[in-house]
């Protein structure tokens, strides 16, 4: 038993210096996001997966695609880059939009607030694969998915040694 | 790649808003090491096209606006040959640096969507300046 629970930290603690690694290596707080939203179609869908990186050195530009959190709110938005005004000092704010939305997205945005800047920004989307994410949606939508999936990969450690 | 502009400005009380028509004429093709090569592959899902219009102002050293957006599926014709159209989004400065201002650049840009994997933003080679007038238009129905 002793070393089915070693065996056991192990993996977790593995994943965890992986995951850890990830965020600094991509400079970004979530470097794997999950689409949750049909607003980016049909680039994107619900439930494809994202790689970004936020590197501070690189400008936002028109056209990217960044995830953004707005102030407040938990949710990571996918949404292009439409409209850039940057200052001289490097203070920039920026607009984005949905590509499968008729509007920009100012609806989103925090009461008052017309404009997103550096420190909303998650990540620049720089790679990503389709359908893969779709095992959290799921995870999330049905909790009970969740549990069952836990329950099993307990039991499967557990049996896995005898 | 070719693009041929007017424009007028209209006037605002606090930005400046800008209205342009172009013509866009393109042959979108993935150019590498000097080799150009038909762009949809196997691995390429769609593509993003944008113009986009690049200027400084006064207020800011950088701004950069989308002023149309287009996707284009693979199986689609990479030909673009456009006529006399409006733009999609208003054009709106943060402040007043589009009256008078000679030097706004228009490109064509897009981001190529693959099946899977990296998400390359290209710009297109050619791009056209456009200048803005020094008075604002009151009358012109657009």
């Amino acid at each position: 038993l002793y070393y089915q629970v070693l065996n056991f930290a192990m993996i977790v603690s593995s994943a965890l210096m992986i995951w850890k690694g990830l965020i600094v290596v991509t400079g970004s707080e979530s470097p794997i996001v999950v689409v949750l939203s049909g607003s980016m179609e049909p680039a994107f869908h619900r439930g494809d997966l994202l790689f970004l990186t936020n590197f501070h050195d690189d400008p936002i530009r028109a056209g990217e695609i960044v995830v953004f959190k707005v102030e407040g709110r938990d949710i990571p938005i996918v949404h292009r880059v439409i409209k850039i005004h940057e200052k001289e000092n490097g203070n920039i704010k920026f607009l984005t939009k949905g590509d499968n939305n008729e509007v920009d997205d100012r609806g989103l945005y925090k009461e008052g607030q017309n404009w997103l800047e550096k420190k909303d920004v998650v990540g620049r989307a720089r790679g990503f694969l389709p359908y893969v994410g779709m095992v959290t949606i799921i995870m999330n939508d049905y909790p009970k998915f969740k549990y069952a999936l836990l329950a099993v990969m307990g039991a499967y450690v557990l049996v896995k040694r005898e | 790649l070719r693009k041929n502009v007017e424009d007028f400005t209209g006037p605002r009380e606090r930005s400046d808003l800008g209205f342009i028509t172009f013509d866009i004429s393109a042959d979108i093709l993935n150019g590498k090491n000097g080799l150009q090569t038909f762009i949809f592959d196997w691995n390429v899902k769609q593509l993003f096209l944008y113009l986009s219009a690049e200027y400084s102002t006064k207020n800011n050293a950088l701004n950069q606006v989308v002023l149309w957006d287009k996707i284009m599926l693979r199986g689609d014709n990479p030909r673009l040959f456009l006529k006399d159209m409006k733009t999609k989004y208003l054009f709106f400065d943060d402040g007043n640096g589009l009256k008078g201002n000679r030097n706004i650049t228009l490109t064509l840009s897009w981001n190529v969507v693959p099946n899977a994997g990296i998400l390359p933003l290209v710009t297109g080679s050619g791009h056209v300046s456009v200048p803005f007038p020094d008075t604002y238009e009151t009358t012109k129905s657009y």
